[in-house]
């Protein structure tokens, strides 16, 4: 367990130095920068000059990202060059509705994606067909253009569910399931095709192992054979299937959110990209960053729990 | 170029490849194929259904739109191609290095493609495209080098693996030059995994260039890209629903097809042969000639008379007629052979006399098997013509060729064989319990009364574990790996008593100390993988015992052990049998351990039975050559300095068996007589039985091919 952690702990820390450094150099690079974004193109060459000095954007580089770093080791972002707003206010106003679509993309791919998975392994014909059929498409559409097309079919055209934005849980816990249903769905059916595949492949091989056989041979009934000993054993690799997907899943949100116009973390770095609002951007991908991290974290837990050979003593 | 066959000869990724080449061609060739202007608006025509003129209609511009997918194309293709080539400058090569000099750049690489792996892409493209100003140049190069650790992978476990073969070490021995090594030896192997990689890849930055474009950061408007078009068409998605189909619908199928042409060749570069016949539990042996027979007798005789030796088909009992029907052959399933080997000097069989056990197996055979038990109600359990076939219905073949004996009470059965001839298919086939794709064609196995095959799953797990117990082959690939013994014991436990948990545990308790493992309560608590190989076996007969059973079978218990536990194993199930008065069913394939423990011994060869009586007499004077042979090749016996014996040749695997004996191929007495016809199992003794024409009885060896003599005496 120990081990576990101190291994965890040093990609991780190795993890979110990278990927704040790549950012930051990255954006270093940006021709239009900071400065000219928020005078446009009205400002004077002494303005000009004058909002570099103030942004620090005259500062050698690894200076900046110095600063940055120890203000973030203090728990300080930075501010949003556009608004001023503290980036860690700006990061905490959006988490909730990314961390429920990112939360729910995965329980719907987990749970459609196992039953899938687990139907089409046990009989192949008409289900392994349509598990087959799922896991090609799901992971070949376009997932934004999923998103437009259940928009034009339950918003628009049925007038079922919302076609964007989020209701918080505390103003309508109804509301709230009512505004992330198409979201989620959009951003889970790729997950939904990989873990289906993944678990019919695996179920299929766990179902003619050797236990499974002496299972029956002492007259366990198959409900238990299938779902509570060959599903925990197959359970192993899909695992590491969906500590994968978590990383595609916070990437997904980008789209995703876009498409629903939908207030999260995802929409938010778009906008702040765009306007090179360096802090802001800095904030986010620290944000995904971390909890990358954490579910990597979660997953090697899982792992353990599930497979008794991997846990270290 | 035998690759490139077995590619073609997949229509689904031959038609997906093609389908890529087509699109392909078709945007790049947009100058020609492309009937308007893709940016030239036309208000008057805008947002159009498809029409004659507008083949996928207009866009809210009045753009056409097939123009604009064609050139959008461009766009989009070549910023794929773009990330595929750095995917593949970076990947390739450096996935060679590190897999052919290992070591510290291995290890650094790796280390940076892991972490690679955890980064957020889309949020460094945005950056990207941020910093370059909507350059989709930049961000592609950057998807590529984000994207370069999967190919990175394949490619060095790859060249891991190669470096370490026997020719490429002895290359590097001979003095070529690393490169050169990696060029002739290691890189023609790599190709079919490389191209999977590649396609797969090329889909997934299809998908990207198309997300980034839908944002907005691609080519700038009125320009097309195949995203840009879905983001036009999603301002007008109220009104015009029909505009999203075009692009979505040509992305999904580059990017399916891509996929399907991915799974095409990794399908080809895995599997390096041909799909081998699926017959489970057999190996398939080089088809040894079989001589001049066996012309179409694909599968093996008898099965036509597998009805017959159904459940209603009584045995005729009484030994009155064993002498009577000494004599007899396979059913005539041909006239003219029948007919030929009359005049050799066969009466024709008595049909009254003829029960029809099987493949026309002596009644008497049976008769006098049973009576030598001296009370029918001590037979437990009776089979009688099981026939086992595998494979899908119409093209199934027999493994199992109409098999009858009996288990009576406490006695032990053993079943001997080399691997390939039916003794596990038969153990298995007695509870049920076939793998997958096998199932009983024929026959019937009676457990006191119950007739097996007409169980509904309920009975079936009653009877499974209840009144026979299994202990299958291998102990530590028969233990579920991710439950404690505890809670494996206890499931069992509950399925047959339903006690209190303290009341289970005792009794989990007692199954451990009954198979004699130390410290029962340190065990419950253990994961199969904390067991060793004796230790998990005695488990697997503690949770076969749990049921209490009456019959235990028990499948080659002892193989995968070392042969120091192998004797403590066979002696715990010989005072199990005692202490418990449970008859046991042993499969083995080892002599020595047959005759330590079996009561009786039931020799198959080739999915038929061919010899059975009890053990002492045929070991000391075997009545078939097969089972002559397998003593001889008993290692045990073996001489020191001698050669080890062996039987030359293999079993004929299942669908290529004779017409005539199975073991004719193999035989030193093998005759004309052998093969024209099924031999049927013949009374060679008291309580005993043999499946050859040539040899009368355990002691008549002397001499090659007989089998005129033979005949003579037997009609005599």
């Amino acid at each position: 367990m120990i081990r576990l952690l101190a291994r965890w702990l040093a990609t991780s820390v190795l993890l979110l130095f990278v990927v704040s450094a790549l950012t930051f150099v990255l954006i270093s690079f940006a021709p239009g920068d900071a400065a000219r974004a928020i005078l446009g193109a009205k400002g004077t060459v002494e303005q000009y000059e004058e909002l570099r000095q103030r942004l620090g954007l005259n500062d050698p580089l690894p200076e900046r990202y110095w600063d940055w770093l120890s203000g973030v080791l203090q728990g300080d972002l930075g501010a949003s060059i556009f608004s001023n707003q503290p980036v860690s206010q700006i990061i905490a106003s959006r988490i909730a509705p990314t961390l429920a679509l990112v939360v729910g993309s995965l329980l719907f791919s987990a749970l459609v994606g196992v039953a899938l998975g687990v139907a089409s392994a046990q009989g192949k014909g008409l289900l392994g067909r349509l598990t087959d059929v799922v896991s090609l498409l799901g992971v070949s559409i376009p997932n934004f253009w999923l998103g437009l097309v259940l928009v034009t079919l339950f918003a628009v055209g049925l007038g079922w569910l919302p076609a964007t934005g989020y209701v918080s849980f505390a103003a309508s816990p109804a509301g709230w399931a009512r505004s992330l249903v198409l979201p989620v769905v959009t951003l889970g059916v790729g997950g939904v095709a990989i873990i289906a595949k993944q678990t019919r492949d695996a179920m299929g091989a766990q179902l003619a192992s050797g236990y499974v056989s002496a299972m029956r041979a002492q007259g366990l009934s198959e409900r238990s054979i299938v779902y509570k000993h060959a599903l925990k054993n197959a359970a192993i690799p899909v695992t590491t299937v969906l500590g994968l997907m978590f990383v595609g899943l916070f990437s997904g949100t980008v789209l995703v959110e876009n498409v629903f116009a939908y207030p999260g973390l995802g929409g938010l770095v778009v906008r702040a990209t765009a306007q090179h609002d360096i802090p802001v951007v800095e904030g986010v991908a620290l944000t995904f960053a971390i909890f990358v991290v954490l579910a990597n974290l979660a997953v090697d837990l899982l792992y353990g729990w599930l497979n008794p050979k991997a846990r270290l003593r | 170029m035998s690759a490139w066959r077995r590619f073609l000869r997949q229509p689904l990724a031959c038609a997906a490849a093609g389908l890529v080449v087509l699109i392909v061609l078709a945007c790049v060739l947009a100058d020609l194929t492309a009937p308007y202007d893709p940016i030239k608006q036309d208000l008057l025509a805008a947002n159009q259904l498809p029409t004659s003129a507008h083949w996928l209609g207009t866009d809210s511009l009045g753009r056409d739109i097939w123009s604009r997918l064609l050139y959008g194309g461009r766009v989009t293709l070549s910023g794929s191609v773009l990330a595929v080539s750095v995917f593949t400058a970076l990947g390739l090569p450096l996935g060679l290095i590190a897999g052919y000099r290992r070591g510290a750049v291995d290890r650094v690489l790796g280390r940076v493609v892991e972490v690679i792996f955890a980064t957020p892409v889309i949020i460094i493209l945005l950056v990207v495209l941020s910093v370059f100003s909507a350059n989709l140049s930049a961000a592609m190069i950057t998807l590529g080098v984000l994207g370069f650790g999967s190919l990175f992978r394949v490619v060095r476990a790859s060249t891991l693996a190669a470096a370490g073969e026997l020719y490429v070490k002895a290359a590097r021995a001979a003095g070529l030059s690393g490169p050169a090594v990696l060029r002739r030896h290691i890189l023609p192997n790599l190709w079919g995994q490389v191209i999977v990689q590649v396609a797969l890849f090329a889909a997934s930055a299809i998908l990207t260039e198309s997300g980034l474009a839908f944002l907005g950061f691609s080519v700038k408007p009125p320009d097309p890209s195949w995203g840009s078009m879905i983001g036009e068409a999603s301002n007008v998605l109220s009104s015009h629903p029909f505009q999203l189909l075009p692009p979505g619908v040509l992305i999904g199928l580059v990017v399916l097809s891509l996929g399907l042409v991915g799974d095409g060749v990794r399908d080809v570069a895995t599997t390096r042969r041909g799909p081998s016949p699926a017959v489970p539990a057999t190996p398939v042996a080089p088809a040894v000639p079989v001589k001049a027979v066996a012309a179409g007798a694909t599968t093996g005789p008898g099965t036509g008379s597998g009805d017959a030796a159904g459940a209603g088909q009584g045995p005729v009992s009484g030994s009155g007629q064993a002498t009577a029907a000494v004599e007899s052959d396979g059913p005539p399933a041909d006239p003219g052979l029948a007919g030929a080997l009359g005049t050799v000097g066969r009466p024709a069989r008595s049909q009254a006399l003829m029960p029809a056990e099987d493949e026309g197996d002596d009644p008497a055979v049976w008769a006098d098997q049973r009576t030598a038990g001296a009370d029918p109600a001590e037979t437990w359990l009776t089979v009688r013509g099981l026939t086992v076939e595998f494979g899908p219905p119409g093209r199934a073949v027999t493994v199992l060729s109409g098999a009858s004996f009996e288990i009576r009470a406490g006695e032990v059965l053993g079943i001997v064989g080399e691997s390939g001839s039916g003794k596990t298919v038969t153990a298995r086939a007695l509870i049920d319990l076939l793998p997958a794709g096998g199932r009983i064609a024929a026959g019937s196995v009676d457990y006191r009364g119950d007739q097996v095959r007409s169980m509904g799953p309920a009975r079936l797990n009653q009877l499974r574990g209840g009144q026979i117990g299994y202990v299958p082959q291998e102990p530590m690939t028969t233990l579920d790996p991710v439950f404690t013994i505890g809670s494996q014991l206890d499931e069992v436990v509950r399925r047959h008593d339903r006690g209190a948990k303290a009341a289970r545990r005792a009794r989990a308790l007692e199954l451990l100390d009954l198979v004699r493992l130390r410290d029962p309560a340190a065990i419950l608590r253990c994961y199969p993988h904390e067991l060793s190989g004796g230790m998990a076996q005695r488990v697997g007969i503690a949770l076969a015992l749990a049921g209490r059973p009456q019959l235990l079978i028990a499948d080659e218990p002892t193989t995968a052990l070392d042969v120091t536990v192998q004797q403590q194993v066979l002696d715990l199930l010989d005072d199990l049998r005692v202490q418990l008065g449970m008859a046991i069913l042993l499969v083995t394939h080892d002599w020595g351990v047959l005759a330590d423990l079996a009561d009786r011994a039931l020799v198959m060869y080739a999915g038929q039975i061919v010899e059975v009586g009890p053990t002492e007499a045929v070991y000391a004077t075997p009545a078939h050559p097969y089972t002559r042979a397998l003593i001889a090749a008993n290692p045990a016996t073996a001489q020191p300095g001698q050669p080890l014996p062996s039987i030359p040749g293999q079993v004929v695997p299942p669908g290529s068996w004779p017409r005539g004996c199975h073991f004719a191929d193999r035989c030193p007495l093998v005759g004309p007589a052998c093969l024209s016809d099924p031999v049927a199992l013949r009374r060679v003794g008291p309580g005993r039985a043999s499946r050859c024409l040539l040899t009368d009885g355990p002691a008549d060896w002397a001499g090659p091919a007989r089998h005129e003599s033979v005949a003579l005496e037997v009609t005599a």
